[in-house]
């Protein structure tokens, strides 16, 4: 260990130029990973240990269709991920991402076979230090995830999964499933943390949680008479007492009639989705930061005389592509790139620290001139995209950006331009932008509101609209969904600011005649 | 850093808890097509909507690439998995960079169709937006939908073939040689057991009366020390032997063991009569040869054991080679029945007895010379029908011609003759698997 750490903490003499060669090797990708790690220390990235992986294009087809996770259960949806991106990909329609990174402990990343020398660095930098430190920095995913046993804890949602299949049918665990994924988006808790999972606490904890959660769903379906005071009391009790915006949780602890696999198996996607969740709350951070990190690491060591000007030229290229942002106007433009973002907003927080201007000392006081290597690593770990984009977004980088918003309002016939990169809009973009990586914003309110324990055991979903977004009609879909789990009829109603119900959707389940 | 092979990995995680070494894995030989079990799955999803659209691929299809994969188009709704999303309404901001020329407070007209201007997550990831899903299958997968349950009718597997024989493992007694997956526990322990014991046997009765002994010795007061010493240490050294009995031997491991029985398969000839005659215009003979195309794939791939006889006739029938028999365009008059004669000597000749599943499939335009297709009949239900399992006659003409008259009359009193019309490339599919139907009646 000591003579590791020594030897990592010399710096590389300057001048000992690495191979510029275009074909990778085992030595060759060692060495790169070393001197890259070695720059990473002078920055002080703290990472996981690293595990990387080398595959084949077709491995990598595999890890896309499977959520980039290297174990999963098995369903369709990720079947037909498959067949689409393999057709993409063999059409030539599409290049497949250079890297994969899943956050583990140790933190996995794939190489593709076919990635020349100079990507394979790009790659190393980029995901096993920018990404790396991310998820082991970043507040959401400590809180959230627990890196050390996703992987178990797939190999034991899929062992799970693939015994329900075989005892109960392929038919049957699918529709769970199919019901499950679509309430993926509303199986998270927002504000509490979640339980450790560990593959082995897990499969002893299953058979008593199976027991006792039925007792506890027995009890609240109870139909024996009760003693006459008490009955009186709980007549008008309220249920669930508060809305609950986890819906599968909900489901899982209350639904009538699903048998106790069903409920394991609700669950399981429960537990993913809860793991996916930072993931999708740090899209432009997450991005933003890796990409920042690859560009100043491989500069860094492009400063010390380590790289060919070959190297980086094909590195820039490379570089320049990913943080490509098209303008509004442009045919190829489909929102805001994330990568381009994130990259340019790390950067300007640099420029801010470094050297700012009287502009950037009154917006940003605390931090103009400060030091920029505390000062990202603290936004790296305390933010999400929102409040990031909230806190750090400067009026230099909306001029770079020309950044303008639009407000859309249904009642009116045309688009209005709300605020543009001027000093009076300054603040009304970054808060409109900001707003934008919203979850809550960005996916309909939607939250179980009331059950009817003493009539029929109708479920009654409430979506609670802003800014008076209607939903879409996929919802019956969904509600089909929904009652399916249920088991009983289950309501949707779509209600304003003043609780007046605007849309509903209502289902019945199908009979089921195979099991009761 | 190290490189590992994928196997290693297991090893290596001790190691690596303790330092914090990162190491390389080359995961390039570790199996791919993970992908298998999901890709099944949905493949078995939406197995109704692709059986049809490889049905409707092959019927616009040319003799030349009929055996080829397809792209399969699935409405993009019934692929879809459903979300809660927003609809367009209500009042939205979104921020878009690049802005040109406007300045705060100017007004836009909507674009039309909604797109360009509003919801930055607009454009899916897929590159595939409201379009249909469409994928591509293989050769075999097509295949395999396109023949989906069908089947020689009557078929009969009565014989052992000497030459190349199916063959089926069975489960027989226990051997004492194996390797170690058929290791049979109970059975190993069990004659473990008996050889301990018998192995044991003597020495545990000379123990038993070596104790006995001892015990009446040393209840008598005089016995001189000496005997007594003499005699523990028998009983020590019978004990010591007894222990050295093993408790497991190798030789006492029984392994299952498994045979392999040749199993009845089925022989089959299937004769293909083609009309070439010079009523057979291009689109009959297309008809025909598309027809005898399926014939000859659904048999290859189904059947390994079958003999496909090949016969066109136009006054004068010959047996030919499949490459003649679908390509030369050689062309005459028309008698039927020389291509049923040919048939019924060829059978006579090759095919006679038992243990041969006898099948016709016939095509032709059913423009017959008059007298000869009675003479057609007559051959079929005297020598021919008796001899078959099966026999199918395709006519690829609309119009009733007395060759059809003539097979009516047959198809009444024999189940295992049908007949069928085909007037358009549309109709060969459905008039194909109808005559192979699995589960004909007999």
């Amino acid at each position: 260990m000591s003579a590791v750490q020594k030897r990592l903490d010399e710096p590389l003499a300057s001048g000992q130029q690495l191979s510029g060669a275009s074909d990778w090797t085992f030595d060759l990708i060692e060495t790169y990973f070393d001197a890259i790690q070695r720059t990473a220390k002078r920055y002080q990235l703290d990472t996981y240990p690293v595990q990387l992986e080398l595959i084949t294009a077709e491995q990598m087809l595999d890890a896309y269709a499977s959520v980039g996770m290297p174990v999963n259960y098995r369903h369709w949806s990720f079947g037909k991920q498959f067949i689409a991106s393999e057709k993409n990909y063999r059409r030539g329609h599409m290049g497949l991402a250079y890297e994969i990174v899943i956050n583990s402990d140790p933190c996995i990343a794939y190489l593709m076979e076919e990635n020349t020398l100079p990507m394979q660095a790009l790659v190393i930098a980029h995901a096993c230090f920018g990404h790396n430190s991310f998820f082991k920095g970043n507040y959401l995913f400590r809180m959230w995830t627990d890196a050390s046993s996703i992987v178990d804890y797939l190999v034991y949602a899929k062992a799970y999964i693939a015994e329900c299949e075989e005892r109960h049918g392929l038919e049957a665990v699918e529709e769970v499933l199919d019901c499950c994924h679509a309430l993926m988006h509303y199986g998270v808790d927002r504000y509490r943390r979640p339980q450790k999972l560990s593959l082995a606490a897990e499969e002893i904890r299953r058979k008593d949680r199976e027991a006792y959660s039925q007792q506890q769903i027995n009890d609240l379906w109870r139909t024996l008479p009760k003693a006459a005071g008490k009955q009186a009391k709980k007549e008008n009790r309220r249920f669930p007492e508060e809305p609950q915006e986890n819906l599968l949780y909900f489901i899982e602890k209350n639904a009538p009639l699903l048998e106790p696999w069903q409920r394991e198996i609700v669950r399981i996607v429960r537990k993913v989705a809860q793991y996916f969740y930072p993931q999708r709350q740090t899209q432009v951070m997450n991005e933003g930061w890796a990409t920042f990190w690859h560009y100043t690491l491989l500069n860094t060591m492009y400063d010390d005389g380590l790289l060919t000007d070959g190297f980086m030229m094909e590195f820039l290229s490379s570089h320049t592509n990913v943080v490509f942002q098209p303008p509004v106007t442009h045919r190829g433009y489909s929102g805001i790139n994330p990568y381009a973002l994130g990259f340019a907003m790390f950067t300007d927080l640099r420029r801010i620290c470094e050297h700012p201007t009287d502009e950037d000392r009154a917006w940003f006081p605390d931090i103009a001139g400060s030091d920029w290597r505390a000062t990202l690593d603290y936004a790296m770990r305390h933010f999400k995209d929102e409040s990031f984009i909230g806190q750090y977004l400067s009026p230099h980088l909306m001029r770079e950006l020309r950044l303008f918003s639009i407000s859309d309002d249904a009642a009116s016939k045309e688009l209005e331009v709300a605020a543009i990169h001027d000093d009076v809009g300054y603040r009304r973009v970054r808060e409109a932008l900001a707003r934008q990586y919203d979850l809550n914003w960005r996916e309909p309110n939607i939250q179980v509101w009331n059950v009817n324990l003493r009539g029929d055991r109708a479920l009654t979903l409430r979506h609670t609209r802003h800014n008076d977004r209607p939903l879409d009609n996929s919802a019956e879909e969904v509600v089909k969904h929904v009652a399916r789990l249920w088991g009983f009829r289950v309501r949707l109603e779509s209600v304003d600011s003043s609780e007046q119900v605007l849309q509903h959707w209502e289902v019945s389940p199908a009979p089921q005649p195979a099991h009761g | 850093m190290r490189v590992v092979p994928a196997r290693a990995k297991e090893f290596l995680t001790t190691v690596q808890n303790n330092s914090l070494l990162h190491q390389i894995i080359d995961r390039r030989l570790a199996g791919k097509n993970k992908s298998i079990g999901n890709r099944e799955r949905f493949l078995r999803r939406y197995r109704d909507q692709i059986r049809d659209a490889v049905r409707k691929a092959v019927g616009e299809r040319g003799i030349q690439n009929i055996e080829e994969g397809a792209d399969i188009t699935l409405p993009r709704r019934d692929v879809s998995e459903p979300v809660f999303g927003h609809a367009p309404g209500g009042n939205r901001e979104t921020v878009h960079p690049g802005n040109s020329e406007y300045v705060k407070g100017d007004r836009i007209p909507k674009p039309s169709g909604g797109a360009a201007g509003s919801g930055g997550q607009g454009a899916s990831q897929d590159g595939s937006g409201e379009d249909d899903f469409v994928f591509r299958i293989t050769r075999d997968e097509f295949m395999n939908y396109f023949f989906d349950d069908l089947a020689l009718p009557r078929l009969s597997r009565t014989q052992l073939l000497a030459d190349a024989p199916e063959w089926k493992s069975r489960r027989a007694g226990f051997v004492s040689q194996g390797n170690p997956t058929s290791l049979h526990v109970v059975r190993s322990m069990r004659v473990a057991l008996g050889r301990r014991i018998a192995m044991g046997g003597d020495a545990r009765v000379e123990l038993r009366r070596l104790e006995a002994h001892l015990v009446e010795l040393m209840l008598l007061a005089h016995t001189p020390p000496t005997e007594i010493a003499a005699l523990k240490h028998d009983i020590e050294a019978l004990q010591q032997r007894l222990k050295r009995v093993p408790f497991l031997d190798p030789f006492d491991l029984r392994y299952r063991n498994r045979i392999r029985e040749p199993l009845p398969t089925s022989k089959a000839a299937m004769f293909c009569l083609m009309d070439v005659s010079g009523s057979m215009d291009e689109a009959r003979k297309d008809l025909a040869k598309r027809f005898f195309i399926l014939l000859y794939m659904f048999l290859t791939r189904h059947y390994k054991q079958t003999d496909v006889i090949f016969i066109r006739h136009h006054t004068q029938a010959a047996e030919v080679s499949e490459d003649e028999f679908f390509h030369a365009t050689e062309s005459g008059g028309t008698v039927v029945s020389s291509a049923l004669t040919l048939m019924h000597e060829i059978v006579k000749e090759r095919y006679l007895g038992s243990d041969w599943n006898i099948y016709g499939a016939q095509a032709s335009d059913g423009d017959n010379w008059q007298q000869d297709s009675s003479k057609c009949r007559q051959l079929l239900d005297a020598k021919l029908l008796p001899l078959c399992r099966y026999f199918a006659y395709v006519q690829v003409a609309d119009e009733d011609q007395n060759l059809w008259e003539e097979y009516t009359r047959l198809r009444d009193g024999n189940a295992h003759f049908a007949m069928q019309k085909i007037c358009t490339p549309a109709q060969i599919f459905p008039v194909f698997r109808d005559l192979f139907k699995k589960g004909v009646p007999a």
